[in-house]
């Protein structure tokens, strides 16, 4: 069982070829956001470089956001429609739980977040689950980060609470003045995405079948016009 | 396209798949099947036509009821949908081909001009399927596709002139030979369609505005004196943005003096100033290149005012003149497959680096 695995969520590009006992091949950038014109040339380079074809895969993950709009759409396009050509199962994987998972094993609460500018963030609250999976706590949800830290400390009940992922450093600050001690941070070898996390959710989920048609992006928020419309429309301005 | 290159002292096995693949069809003779991708605005559509003349199959999985509610396209909105639809869509398009992903000979996608949200997904979806399965992946220029939309109904008989006119483009393009486009013309502002949808707006007519305002038209009479916009006596570039703010002048001045003007009549006289212009432009290139068969392409090619007018005009001056039917000329995959069929033809495929590229310009598309 071979699986492929993908995230372009945010400005990290990460694509592996794992199997069930080993990790054949993971390529990890955080440099350029130019997923699009560079995604397929990282797949293919992994498949030559692991010596698969493209018919021996029996399935796709992908990071399926919150993060980048665009980004999320490339990624998750380019999974389904592989998956659906070639009839194999495609996993969808929280890029938050993505993040979370490089956290395996840690005894208090992990919170990945992106930053989704006017000071909040997408985020999530998750638990270990011994050392191959994690538990997401609640929702993942777009939240105010100044909102968010109060609840955190509600949930952790005096455990420390281990933020994650590539923007914390923008927030470091807030973080730390609102929670001190109890806030924990790391090394910067733990903040990025690794899509091999990706291909182990992925195994673990395949069974369950994965139709290529049904997957579809988590944005967590609405586009921006739609969110004014409804609005409009709750208000009883507009009539459809 | 993007300047990082991986490890390319080496071909891929990708690549090697692709010739193999090409080589292979051009020996066997067989027809070539060819599935078009379309998501360069608010249409998420795919097709199989063969040998580039023959629609086996055209879905379009419209979305404009949902940007009605707008009052017009949303890109991101517009995006979201077609993540939502390109598989499903594709699917379509091979079960009613009776084709199988096994039998299509290369993939054709548009990447651009358009949507750049919009426009990365189809281009996402193409390069997946085309590594998934080694199949030649083609970049189609949206333009030339609505030019190729008129192979679907009469073959081409150069030199041509092909008029393109819709909400996003108005061009006027001259065609040596298949594959070659060189743009006499195109507008410096407003596009054709955009202007209809502008001024439709300005008479309360809903979203979107152009069929509104060519049924009105040909209810009124062309009497409200209106500029046309010739530019320079031998330019074959368009204008209609102050044609649009005449329109709107005259209905504000008309307003402030607690007059009415009859919208059917003014309604008359846009179209009659957009369709006098593009007529006229298209005549003169016609003369000027000697051309032997003159297409209408694009959205706007639906308009009625503009097809009798063209109609007339091509008559007189004793030139054929194609359009193909409604479906064919609103954005849809079948014309990009027929455009993909020429470079298909040559061998010209592209990497797997191919981007959505918003701006991209008809000869830019000529590697
Ligand atoms: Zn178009």
């Amino acid at each position: 069982m071979r699986v492929l695995a993908i995230d372009t969520s945010n400005l990290v590009l990460s694509v592996a070829v794992v199997e069930k006992e080993r990790v054949l091949a993971e390529m990890t950038t955080n440099q350029q956001k130019n997923h699009s014109v560079r995604l397929m040339d990282c797949i293919s380079e992994l498949l030559d470089a692991t010596g698969t074809s493209p018919e021996q895969l029996s399935g796709f993950g992908v990071a399926n956001g919150p993060g980048s709009y665009t980004g999320v759409r490339i990624g998750v396009a380019t999974a389904k429609s592989m998956a659906w050509s070639l009839d194999v199962p495609v996993i969808g994987v929280s890029s938050l739980e993505v993040v979370a998972m490089n956290a395996l094993g840690f005894p208090g609460l992990i919170v990945p977040l992106f930053d989704a500018r006017r000071g909040q963030v997408y985020s999530g609250c998750y638990r270990t689950n011994g050392l191959d999976s994690v538990e997401v706590q609640g929702k993942e949800k777009i939240v105010l980060l100044r909102e968010w830290l109060p609840q955190l400390r509600d949930m952790a009940q005096g455990e420390s609470i281990l933020f994650l992922g590539e923007d914390v450093r923008m927030h470091r600050e807030t973080i730390a003045q609102e929670l001190g001690e109890q806030a924990r941070f790391a090394t910067p070898a733990l903040n990025h995405p690794r899509a091999a996390h990706i291909g182990y959710a992925a195994l673990r989920r395949l069974q369950d079948g994965g139709s290529a048609h049904e997957l579809v992006p988590e944005y967590l928020q609405l586009a921006e016009a739609e969110a004014k419309w409804l609005a409009q429309k709750q208000a009883g301005a507009v009539k459809e | 396209m993007g300047d990082f290159v991986m490890n390319k002292t080496k071909t891929s096995r990708y690549e090697m798949r692709i010739q193999e693949a090409w080589e292979a069809q051009k020996k066997s003779g067989a027809p070539v099947y060819i599935l078009g991708i379309e998501t360069s605005c608010d249409e998420t559509s795919a097709a199989v036509v063969r040998d580039g003349r023959e629609v086996l199959s055209n879905v379009i999985a419209s979305q404009a009821d949902i940007h009605k509610r707008f009052g017009g396209v949303v890109p991101e909105v517009a995006s979201r949908r077609h993540v939502e639809n390109i598989t499903l869509t594709i699917e379509q398009a091979l079960a009613e081909a009776d084709k199988k992903l096994e039998d299509i000979s290369a993939i054709a996608v548009t990447y651009g001009p358009g949507l750049v949200g919009a426009l990365l997904v189809g281009v996402a979806a193409a390069k997946a399927i085309s590594l998934a399965r080694g199949i030649p992946l083609i970049g189609v220029h949206h333009i030339a596709g609505h030019i190729y939309a008129n192979r679907l109904v009469q073959e081409m008989e150069f030199p041509l002139i092909a008029l393109v006119v819709s909400g996003g483009h108005t061009e006027l393009v001259w065609m040596k030979e298949h594959g070659q486009f060189e743009i006499l013309g195109e507008t410096r502002d407003d596009a054709a369609g955009e202007a209809y949808d502008k001024v439709a707006r300005a008479l309360n007519l809903p979203y979107p505005g152009g069929p509104h305002i060519d049924r009105l038209a040909h209810e009124g009479v062309a009497n409200v004196p209106l500029p046309r916009s010739w530019l320079e006596p031998d330019s074959y570039d368009f204008s209609f943005s102050g044609l649009k703010s005449a329109v709107l002048n005259t209905l504000h001045n008309a307003a402030q003096r607690g007059e009415t003007i009859e919208p059917a009549n003014l309604a008359a006289s846009f179209q009659d100033s957009v369709t006098e212009v593009l007529v006229e432009k298209t005549i003169r290139a016609v003369r000027n290149c000697q051309a032997k068969q003159v297409l209408l392409a694009g959205g706007v090619a639906a308009n009625r005012g503009l097809r009798e007018r063209l109609q007339a005009r091509c008559e007189a001056e004793g030139i054929p003149l194609v359009i193909p039917p409604l479906s064919l000329c609103t954005d849809n995959a079948a014309m990009i497959a027929a455009a993909g069929y020429i470079k298909y033809e040559k061998g010209q495929f592209a990497a797997l680096d191919l981007n959505g590229v918003p701006g991209l310009s008809l000869n830019e598309n000529e590697q």
